[in-house]
């Protein structure tokens, strides 16, 4: 062996990476333990809550609703009824509560990652530097397998939905700050110019122009918010979140082809009634 | 007359290296000398200029010749990096270049409005929501707003057009719309970056007309940004022209086509037709410079075939050509009468060439005569007079 690859490759001048990943989220467990399971077990609370709450409905009555919402986002009546069927379909396998689940996880992850996204985004695209900084950060959210931070994740904040939701906030954050940054960004520069020279704020500049001509792209990351927080759905049952992700994992543990394929497609139904129901200001109206 | 708004010494630079660049503005380089040593690109340099109430001053250049850079100093769309930009504001002047934040808004708001060459409407709005924008971002009651807005959107014949979106209108409305905006705030200045070089020809020129119209009812100050010539003769009280970042030179249109400051603005008249510029006033001869024989006669041209007696007021007490008793009548019958050698026509100053040269050809190339608002005798235009000015020897 080369002398260069002798030295880095003896173990004694190792790099010592995973130990200093691991006296970090030891040093987090031992001074900060109660904060982070308090947070959890608030969350979990939270989010179990609102699911027993929708279950307590007779599930017809809620897939009726869901399609009437589904009429007032999109005014369109062949929408809904494709959404009440699909649902029915779903109720018809008897998946109605890991699909309440699901959905619960999936919409409360949504509207995180843009509350926290958006408002990154438009600092992003107001300030180049911030972007540069944060851009490596958003590619190591997206590109680091989720099974890695399944780990800390866990002994920080235990089994359960909230660990759950968190991994898929983590993963789903970096699209709506991406999309909210190429919406705003890309904004004519003649109306934001137009914008200023008729004396408006920095406030009135965002809220008047900035924002409404970035909305077709920020929906967009909304859908697609939802679309990745879906396909996390079967890793966050893996620490312990509920839903049609543990179907998924106990058809896999016990070779079970059609609970794979029953749960499966409960996924594909819910992407695609969410998709649609979501495609706000995309190519809406004319 | 009162000054509206007001260059000073203005160098504007885009880069970081400002003070490099300054100087290097002040030891003479040229735009491509400090781009090379500095890397920043020079946008105008020394702009001096005084804008005056009621004028339309038009800036003319080709591209890169820094004459939008100049418009948009007057609202701090572009920064200026040294001098003044002094605009009126009520009964005082605001140097824009200095002033904080809230006053730069203020101005923005209620005393310069703008016109973009790419229109700048917001496509989800409507056509008055557009045209409210200015008075919205003022904080005008919606009522209020309202009002203001219909009358503006009747000004411009779009009052139709109110409730569909800016994207559904043809170009040329899209700038009514444009113009509409600026016109609802009531800012006594307007800067207008090419609005009409969007536009196709046909549309342009009606705009042109619309905005001078407007102008005869509104008495704007206007600065006008255009890399047409004809267009700017056409609107312009005043042109200036620039090139590569600098004024070259300042005047009435007449100016600017009889007497070009050097070959940049030269080249750019070249192509014009002087007849759709002079007036008469730009080539008569004063009554000085023409030959006077006795008793208060004059001959108006060189040949002497025409000569008037001049009474101790100025005014024409009797005409002769060819030897003979002649009349004397307005360039502006001009059609209505009939081809005669017995008369000799009269002009005031104002009076466009091309009717001039229309009198000389109705009365066998008799000399004009120009007359001053009380018909007193102010000079006289021969035919050499009318060649040489439109042939610019």
């Amino acid at each position: 062996m080369d002398p260069i690859s002798k030295f880095l490759s003896d173990q004694s001048h190792r790099i010592p990476i995973g130990p200093w990943g691991k006296a970090f989220f030891t040093f987090l467990t031992d001074n900060f333990n109660t904060v982070f399971r308090a947070f959890s077990n608030s969350l979990n609370f939270l989010l179990d809550g609102i699911v027993d709450g929708l279950l307590l409905l007779p599930p017809v009555l809620l897939i009726a609703l869901i399609a009437l919402l589904a009429y007032f986002l999109q005014r369109s009546k062949g929408l809904a009824l494709a959404v009440f069927l699909g649902l029915l379909f779903i109720l018809n396998q008897n998946l109605w509560k890991q699909t309440v689940e699901t959905l619960v996880l999936v919409v409360a992850a949504a509207a995180a990652s843009m509350a926290i996204g958006v408002p990154l985004g438009i600092w992003a695209a107001h300030k180049p530097k911030v972007y540069r900084f944060m851009l490596p950060v958003l590619d190591l959210m997206q590109t680091l397998p989720t099974f890695v931070y399944l780990i800390p994740v866990l002994t920080l904040f235990g089994l359960g939905n909230a660990p759950g939701l968190i991994v898929t906030i983590i993963f789903v954050i970096p699209t709506s700050v991406r999309l909210t940054h190429l919406g705003v960004t890309s904004v004519p520069k003649s109306i934001v110019e137009a914008g200023e020279a008729f004396g408006a704020t920095k406030r009135q500049l965002l809220w008047k122009v900035e924002l409404p001509s970035a909305l077709p792209t920020i929906m967009a990351g909304l859908t697609q918010s939802i679309m990745l927080s879906l396909s996390m759905v079967v890793f966050a049952a893996l620490i312990g979140a509920g839903g049609l992700g543990t179907e998924i994992n106990r058809a896999l543990g016990s070779r079970r082809i059609d609970l794979g394929l029953e749960a499966g497609l409960a996924i594909v139904v819910l992407a695609i009634v969410l998709d649609r129901m979501t495609r706000i200001g995309v190519g809406g109206k004319k | 007359m009162t000054v509206a708004v007001d260059f000073r010494n203005v160098d504007i630079v885009f880069g970081a290296d400002q003070a490099g660049s300054l100087a290097l503005i002040d030891s003479g380089a040229t735009r491509a000398e400090i781009l090379e040593k500095t890397g920043n690109v020079l946008g105008c340099a020394g702009a001096s200029l005084t804008v005056h109430e009621g004028e339309i001053s038009v800036l003319m250049g080709l591209s890169g010749s820094g004459k939008s850079t100049l418009l948009r100093a007057v609202n701090r769309l572009n920064v200026v990096s040294r001098g003044q930009v002094l605009v009126k504001d009520g009964d005082g002047t605001v140097d824009v270049v200095t002033c904080d934040e809230a006053t730069l808004r203020r101005l923005r708001q209620k005393q310069v409005a703008m016109v973009f060459q790419q229109f700048g409407l917001l496509p989800w709005r409507t056509v008055e929501e557009n045209v409210g924008l200015g008075l919205e971002l003022a904080g005008m009651p919606e009522a209020e707003r309202k009002a203001r807005v219909k009358k503006q959107l009747e000004l411009v014949h779009l009052d139709q057009w109110a409730k569909k979106y800016a994207h559904e209108l043809s170009g040329g409305m899209q700038q009514r719309v444009g113009l509409a905006r600026a016109f609802a705030t009531e800012a006594p200045i307007l800067l207008m970056d090419e609005p009409f070089s969007a536009l196709d020809p046909l549309i342009r020129t009606k705009l042109q007309d619309e905005l001078l119209q407007l102008q005869a009812e509104l008495k704007k100050t206007i600065i006008f940004v255009s890399h047409d010539l004809e267009e700017a003769l056409k609107i312009g009280s005043h042109i200036t022209i620039m090139e590569g970042g600098r004024i070259v030179q300042t005047g009435a249109p007449e100016d600017i086509v009889l007497r070009p400051a050097n070959d940049y603005v030269r080249d750019f008249i070249a192509n014009v037709n002087p007849l759709s510029v002079l007036t008469a006033w730009n080539v008569m001869r004063d009554r000085r410079d023409l030959e006077h024989g006795k008793d208060g006669w004059v001959w108006l041209d060189r040949r002497k075939t025409t000569r008037f007696k001049i009474d101790e007021h100025g005014l024409v007490a009797a005409a002769e050509r060819d030897g003979k008793p002649a009349v004397w009548v307005s360039c502006a019958d001009v059609e209505g009468q009939p081809e005669e050698a017995a008369q000799v026509f009269w002009a005031n100053p104002g009076t466009s060439l091309k009717t001039v040269m229309l009198a000389m050809h109705r009365s066998q190339t008799a000399p004009v005569a120009l007359f001053d608002d009380q018909s007193r005798f102010v000079g006289a235009i021969g035919i050499r007079d009318v060649l040489s000015a439109v042939l610019r020897r």
